[in-house]
Parts: C-alpha cells; structure tokens; sequence
C-alpha cells in the first residue's frame, strides 16, 4: 500500500526534477526524464517525500514495504525507510542479510540479475521507480552505481569516463573534456591522471581504478550513487582516499553505501539501518534505521547493539 | 626408524626417484611439443622437395605470374594465378557470408537469448560440424546452384559465389562458438558497469563488450578463414572448376585445393605436372601459415593493450 505523503500535480514533480542535460537546450525540460513519453501521466504515485521537501535537495528516496524474491525464495521483506538527499546513508548488517540486494532496487539493477521479483514501493524524489512507465536505463543515469571490484571497462582513462556522458548524448569534444575533468576532479583523482588521461585504465592501481568508477559514475551527473561495499577490495590507503571522496562528495550527492566495516560506516555515514536476516527460514529485514551516532552509541535495538559490539555477523 | 619425524620423506633414495620423475616428465613434455615443429617442418621439407623438379622446369616465378593453367597441352602451362585467384575469390564470399552471421549469432547467444535458447542453440551448431562437407555440397549442388543461375541470371549456377556461400556456411560453427566463447570471457561486472551508467543491452554489447572480446573473435574469423581456404569437396563440388583468369563472383573458378584433388590422380608420380601439384600445396601451405602468423601478431599485440 502506497500512502502518499503528500500529493501534488505533475507540475509539482517537473518542478523537482533537475535537467540532466544542462546546456543540451533543454528540451525535455519540465518532463520527468525518466518517463518515456507515451506513458507520460501515468504515473500513479505523485507523492514527494516529507524528506525530500524538508531538505530542498534532490536524490531522496522513500521506501514503503520492499520485499525482493529471487525465483521463490523471499530473501527480504518489508523494508520502510526514508533516504535523505545529500546524506551518506549507510546499510550495514551481517553477510547475506539483503544488504546489496536492497541497493540494487533504487537504481532497478535487479533487473539484470535475472529472476528477481521486487514488490512495495520505492520512490525517488516522490516518483515510483518500479513504476511501468520508468525506463530503468533513463533511472540509472540519476542513480549511479559503484561495484564492489574496480569495474574499469577496458579503454583509457579518458573514455571510461566519457563513457556515460557519450550515452546521454554529449559529443562535443571540449564539453566532453570538461565533464571528464570536474568528474575526475570529483573523484580525487584528476591530480594523479591528469597527464595521462590516454593511458588505458588497467594501468591505474586498484584504488585508483575504484576511484576512477566513482568519476565515472559522477560523469553523469546523477543525484544519486550507490556503493556496494566501495573498498572491500583495496588496502587501507585507497580506503581512506575513497572515504575522503565520499566525504566531500555528499555535498552534492546522495550516497547509498552497503559495507562490512563497522567502522567505516560510523567514520563517514550520517545515517545508518541495520539489516538482519535471522533464520534461513525467514527473509531478511530492516532491523532499525537512525542517525549514525545514534545507532553506534545507543541504539534500540538489542540486535544491533549485538552486532556493533561484535557478537555475531 | 631412529629418526624423530620425517626421515622417511627425507630419505636420499625417494629424492632421488622424484627428481628423476621429474626429468622424464619435462623431457616427455619437451619431446611433444618439438615435435610439433618437428612435423610442421617436415611438411614443408616434403612439399619443398617434391616440387622441386616443377620449380628447376618451369621456374617457381614463372609458375606464381601465369595466368594460363593447361597442364595437359604440349608444351604444360602452368600459371598458378587462376588457381590463387578462385581460391581467394571463393574465401572472400566464406568471409563475407561467415563474419556478419557468425558474430551476430554468438552475440545473440551469448548476450540476449535466454538460457534455454542458448542450450537448444549450442547443440545445433555442434551438429553443424558434424556434418560431411560432402552433404553440404550435395545441398549447394540441389540448391544454391540453381538460385545462383535463376537469381542472376547466369548461364551457370556454378561460380565462386556458390562455393564461397556453402564455405562460409561451413564455417560458421567455428566462428560462433570461439567468438561465443570470447564474448562469454568477458567479466559480467563490465556490462553491469555499462548497464549502471544508463546503457541498454544493446549499447553495452556494442560500446563494452564486443571490444573487449574483440580479440577473440578476431581469432575465431581467423580459424574459420582457415577452414575456409583449406576446404576442398564442397568447393569442387560447387564451382565449376573452370582454371581461368575470375573478373567477378560470378565467375567459375577452380581453387588450389580443388585442383590437387582433382588432378592428382591422374597424374604420372614423380612427372613434371605431378611436381606442380606439389608447388600448389606448397603455395597453400604458405598462405595459410602467412594467415596464421598474421593473426598470432595481431592477437598478440591486442593481448599486450587489453590485459595489462
């Protein structure tokens, strides 16, 4: 059941929606970009997050009851949750408790996996991302992902980046540069490459090719990124490095990040759920959501202090 | 034993007997694979001296510039350029017919037909090889050669174009399942990479994924241009066998290896026209070795700017 907090008119989201393509002439400029245009009004849910309006940033999910099954075993269910805009938000719990499953539902990455049925409700800036008329691939440009491994498609430096802006349509050289540039830039990277944005991506060290997926998935400027566990793959410099990326980064964007680290969800998170699947026998569930310190130094639950303190998981 | 532990892994003796294993397998390993070069020299010796005779007679240069081939007149022609000529035109068409289909299709298995698909799919194009390249010629023979004639208008329906589609119908096992293979090596993390960035399937498989298998498939077109020169039933079957000068596809030609078929047997052993034979397979085995060789740098130098 879908309970709308508040409901406004279609002008009312075209309002929220930022245009992706500045400078591209703005033609779809008061649309929602990612409705395709024959299901334009079809929209059933118009509610804006109470967050998102209280916020007045962009990049604010709303989840009411999700549930994802892979095939028929029901893996998580009934998950409500605010994410703020602008706020690290980070999901911690112990290994197959749904965490990275529940991430991939914001940007509809579930649906590559196969088998994968996902119910409830999640709305992006008050808009129904599951909804028929959402164009997954039109969703990911607002809502990018960073995997687990350094993913670098192999090309250079340069093109990896372009990479997305070239999807949305920007061929222009010297734009392409600029977006190549701010993005690297975002991404702490463009002091170590700006002299060999040429060189194939392959040569960078394995915390400068996570880095290089952050600028790459920054390239198209979206107002979400999600992070499946970022640095579970690198040493303990690239981590800080990714971290301090993460940090400055929340400015602008809202960051999703799945991690194993306790700590590290304690260092750079503003808010924090913690995720639990109990028995094989039941799906997982959101155990409890709240501000960091809050969760970290007293939380409700018994479970979770159990698994900060390190009792189990 | 006396010994407080181990002694008996340590013993002298049993050292002794690995360290011999040892050597007997490396020098078995050795033996197999110099033997390979071993038999690939030999080929070439044994092709070399056989065409020596047409080479001393009828001079290889000579031979390489012709355009005549007469074997049979007084005095023998010998100009090995029709015969060149049809078997490039005839692997020409292969390719044209093998690349586009055979990518496409390992794309189509490996990238967008569902599982079930893809396993209906892999046997049939194993049961594709399986296949007598006499039947594919008897098919060309009730086949293609009369929709060549009719569709083009043509006095007959046997021409390099015939043979060159039947080849590059042959091929196609072997270009879809290496280049399926390639395509498939590509790690699922890159395209969910591309998919997250706002690709479609489509976008990733061209702007991702095919690049990076690129390689690959470029080593399948390699193998299957291989079996496309070197095939010699179904192209004799199916275009014509006439040895002049091709101006088109629509030509009938006659391929080197249609020629050796076909001649061999009636040729005096140790004669002049049975030594030009020979010169002919010494001249396929060169193209192909120079195809060969091509493709390994060509890989070799794509392996060295993907995988760092």
């Amino acid at each position: 059941m879908v309970i709308p907090l508040h409901v406004s008119g279609n002008g009312g989201i075209a309002a929220g929606m930022r245009n992706l393509n500045a400078g591209s002439g703005g033609a779809d400029e008061g649309e929602p970009r990612f409705l395709r245009e024959e299901d334009e009004g079809d929209d059933p849910v118009v509610g804006v997050s109470a967050v998102a309006e209280a916020e007045g940033g962009l990049g604010a999910f709303a989840l009411a009851d999700v549930s994802v099954s892979y095939g028929r075993d029901r893996v998580l269910e009934g998950v409500s949750m605010d994410i703020p805009a602008q706020k690290v938000t980070a999901l911690i719990g112990p290994s197959g408790c749904g965490k990275s499953t529940l991430l991939r539902c914001l940007n509809r990455m579930n649906d590559e996996y196969g088998d994968v049925r996902v119910t409830g409700t999640i709305a992006l800036d008050g808009q129904d991302v599951m909804a028929k008329g959402v164009d997954p691939v039109e969703l990911r440009m607002r809502v990018g992902q960073v995997f687990q491994r350094p993913n670098p498609f192999p090309m250079t430096i340069f093109e990896n980046v372009a990479y997305g802006p070239r999807t949305q349509g920007i061929r222009a050289r010297d734009e392409l540069s600029a977006v190549v540039e701010e993005s690297l830039r975002g991404a702490a990277l463009w002091d170590e490459v700006k002299n060999s944005l040429k060189k194939h991506a392959f040569e960078l060290s394995g915390g400068q090719q996570q880095r290089l997926c952050i600028a790459r998935a920054l390239a198209t400027k979206p107002e979400v990124i999600l992070m499946d566990e970022p640095a579970s793959a690198l040493d303990p410099i690239s981590t800080q490095q990714i971290e301090d990326t993460i940090a400055e980064l929340k400015s602008t964007v809202t960051i999703v990040i799945v991690t194993h680290n306790m700590q590290q969800a304690a260092r750079i998170s503003d808010l924090t759920a913690f995720m639990l699947r109990e028995s094989l026998d039941r799906p997982a569930h959101l155990i409890e959501v709240g501000d960091t310190k809050h969760m970290f130094t007293n939380p409700d639950d018994p479970r979770t202090e159990s698994y900060i303190t390190g009792r189990f998981g | 034993m006396s010994e407080p532990f181990s002694s008996r892994r340590n013993s002298p003796g049993r050292t002794t007997f690995r360290r011999a294993a040892e050597g007997v397998a490396r020098g078995l390993i050795y033996t197999c694979g110099w033997a390979a070069i071993v038999v690939l020299a030999a080929i070439a010796v044994f092709l070399a001296t056989n065409a020596v005779r047409a080479m001393r007679e009828a001079g290889l240069s000579s031979m390489l510039s012709g355009t005549q081939w007469y074997p049979t007149s007084e005095p023998g022609k010998f100009g090995l350029l029709p015969l060149v000529l049809g078997s490039l035109y005839v692997t020409g068409v292969a390719l044209a017919v093998c690349v586009p289909l055979g990518v496409a299709a390992a794309v189509f298995i490996s990238e967008f037909a569902d599982k079930r698909l893809t396993e209906v799919m892999k046997s049939i194009i194993e049961f594709m090889t399986a296949v007598p390249s006499v039947v594919y010629g008897l098919i060309g023979v009730a086949v293609l050669i009369p929709f060549v004639k009719d569709a083009f208008g043509l006095d007959s329906g046997m021409t390099a174009l015939t043979g060159g589609v039947v080849l590059g119908v042959m091929s196609l096992p072997t270009v879809i399942s290496i280049s399926e293979d390639a395509l498939h090596a590509v790690p699922v993390d890159l395209r969910r990479g591309s998919a997250a960035l706002g690709n479609t399937r489509w976008q990733t498989t061209v702007k991702v994924t095919l690049p990076a298998a690129s390689s690959g498939i470029f080593a399948a077109v390699m193998l299957g241009l291989g079996r496309a020169i070197g095939e010699t039933m179904a192209v004799l079957m199916l275009t014509g066998n006439a040895a002049i000068m091709p101006t088109s596809v629509f030509d009938s030609v006659r391929t080197m290896t249609g020629t050796i078929a076909a001649e061999m047997g009636e040729v005096v052993q140790g004669g002049l026209h049975y030594s030009v034979l020979f010169t002919v397979g010494l001249v396929l085995f060169a193209i192909t070795f120079a195809i060969n060789l091509a493709a390994d740098i060509v890989l070799e130098r794509q392996r060295k700017r993907w995988r760092r």
